[in-house]
């Protein structure tokens, strides 16, 4: 067990975290997805901060509860779960690995300013996002609104393949 | 300022959410296409997430011990604060499209103002919030104008939408004294401002879509004074049989 007097390093606890999967992308841990914002004991507490991905996204308590039990695995005994709103996770802290695997498994990671089916009065620019089949650019957005809140659908013109996109937020 | 003032903008935002969250989530399963209804998904999702937070913070304020799911599920159709635009029923998917797009344009400008509030905890959730809602009100203009300048049959459909719809877009920047004393302490944004950007937003947008906005329509008003339309409480009804014929049901 934990006492205050041997308290694993923080270093520790993230590398613990690596491990803990996001319930919906299991490829991606939550450590990659750049959703845990801050580790610090607090007395003999180990408090963890989480932002939420989406509002409404049903994978945010699993992913406590996840947390939660990768620590009692390593005999933390007091945890807390902080749920922090600000500042809103953006998928810029998506990690470099994070975005790999993304990619091994088949969902294009974000790329700034695309994921517009739109345009008609608002972000007129866009780029261009990769088929993760074939690598081709040629790739059309067929809905802003995927299989989950951070997906969007697209389809490859070039090897025909439908696939989902990790929308830029 | 005392916390009164920013419980109420909390519950008139919590109420708007989830309100619109809970007419849309009927669509699921039935949408014209299968990317329309997970659109439609999504959007609820969003807006059911972010009542989350919204009626969270009217809880913590609130005298009594209650929370977020108190608040959703055991007050009567006085109590509740949202706008009367979000409360018309479905009707088509041209309907349910043209209110998105009536509310969607005013709730990106309210929580970009929001982002700046001097209170913290109001600040934090619009953050959160303009992020979803961005991807709202882009989807939304994008298919109002696609379809007010689609085919004959179409066009048609989102006009009508738009002439039953239109009586309730004034209350949206109508503000009351609530408001008032928000925007005095700088808690939320002068509602004349947010209007003239709804109104410029609407305007634009309905030009490019080829419809016409109703002219010298009476506006409608009172869901801020818990004064709602005839069909809010079927909806009330639908929404809050779990817990109301099984109180304190969980899952
Ligand atoms: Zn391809």
């Amino acid at each position: 067990m934990q006492t205050a007097a041997k308290k694993t390093s923080v270093a520790t606890v993230w590398s613990w975290l690596e491990n803990v999967p996001d319930p919906e992308i299991p490829v991606i841990s939550v450590v990659d997805l750049g959703i845990v914002r801050d580790v610090v004991w607090v007395d003999d507490r180990l408090v963890i901060s989480v932002t939420p991905t989406y509002s409404g996204c049903p994978a945010t308590a699993v992913i406590s509860l996840e947390i939660e039990n990768e620590l009692r695995r390593h005999d933390v005994e007091k945890v807390e779960i902080k749920t922090i709103l600000s500042p809103a996770w953006t998928t810029d802290w998506i990690t470099e690995a994070g975005r790999q695997k993304l990619k091994d498994y088949g969902i294009a990671p974000p790329v700034n300013g695309a994921a517009s089916c739109a345009g008609a009065l608002m972000r007129p620019a866009f780029s261009a996002v990769e088929c993760p089949h074939c690598g081709s650019s040629e790739t059309k957005c067929v809905s802003q609104f995927g299989s989950t809140p951070c997906k969007a659908s697209y389809r490859c013109e070039e090897c025909l393949e439908p696939f989902d996109y990790f929308k830029s937020f | 300022m005392d916390d009164n003032s920013v419980h109420e903008l909390a519950l008139r935002m919590g109420d708007n959410c989830l309100i619109l969250g809970q007419g849309l989530s009927a669509w699921c399963g039935h949408a014209p296409a299968l990317e329309e209804d997970i659109a439609l998904a999504n959007i609820a999702l969003d807006l059911i997430g972010q009542t989350k937070h919204w009626l969270g913070l009217a809880a913590d304020l609130s005298s009594e011990k209650k929370t977020a799911d108190d608040l959703a599920f055991l007050r009567d159709v006085r109590e509740f604060k949202n706008c009367l635009l979000v409360e018309q029923s479905n009707g088509d998917y041209g309907n349910t499209l043209m209110r998105q797009f009536l509310f969607d344009a005013w709730h990106y400008p309210v929580l970009e103002a929001l982002v700046k509030s001097s209170d913290k905890r109001i600040a934090d959730i619009a953050e959160k919030s303009i992020k979803e809602v961005t991807y709202h009100l882009e989807r939304s203009t994008d298919l109002v104008i696609r379809l007010g300048d689609g085919s004959a049959e179409s066009n048609k459909r989102m006009q009508g939408a738009l002439n039953r719809l239109w009586r309730y877009t004034g209350e949206l920047t109508e503000p009351d004294s609530i408001d008032d004393a928000l925007a005095d302490s700088g808690i939320a944004p002068d509602l004349g401002e947010i209007r003239k950007k709804h109104t410029q937003y609407l305007a634009a947008a309905l030009r490019e879509a080829m419809l016409t906005i109703p002219d010298g329509e009476q506006m409608q008003s009172g869901g801020k004074r818990g004064l709602h339309t005839e069909g809010f409480g079927y909806l009330l009804g639908e929404m809050q049989v779990l817990q109301r014929s099984n109180p304190g049901a969980k899952w």
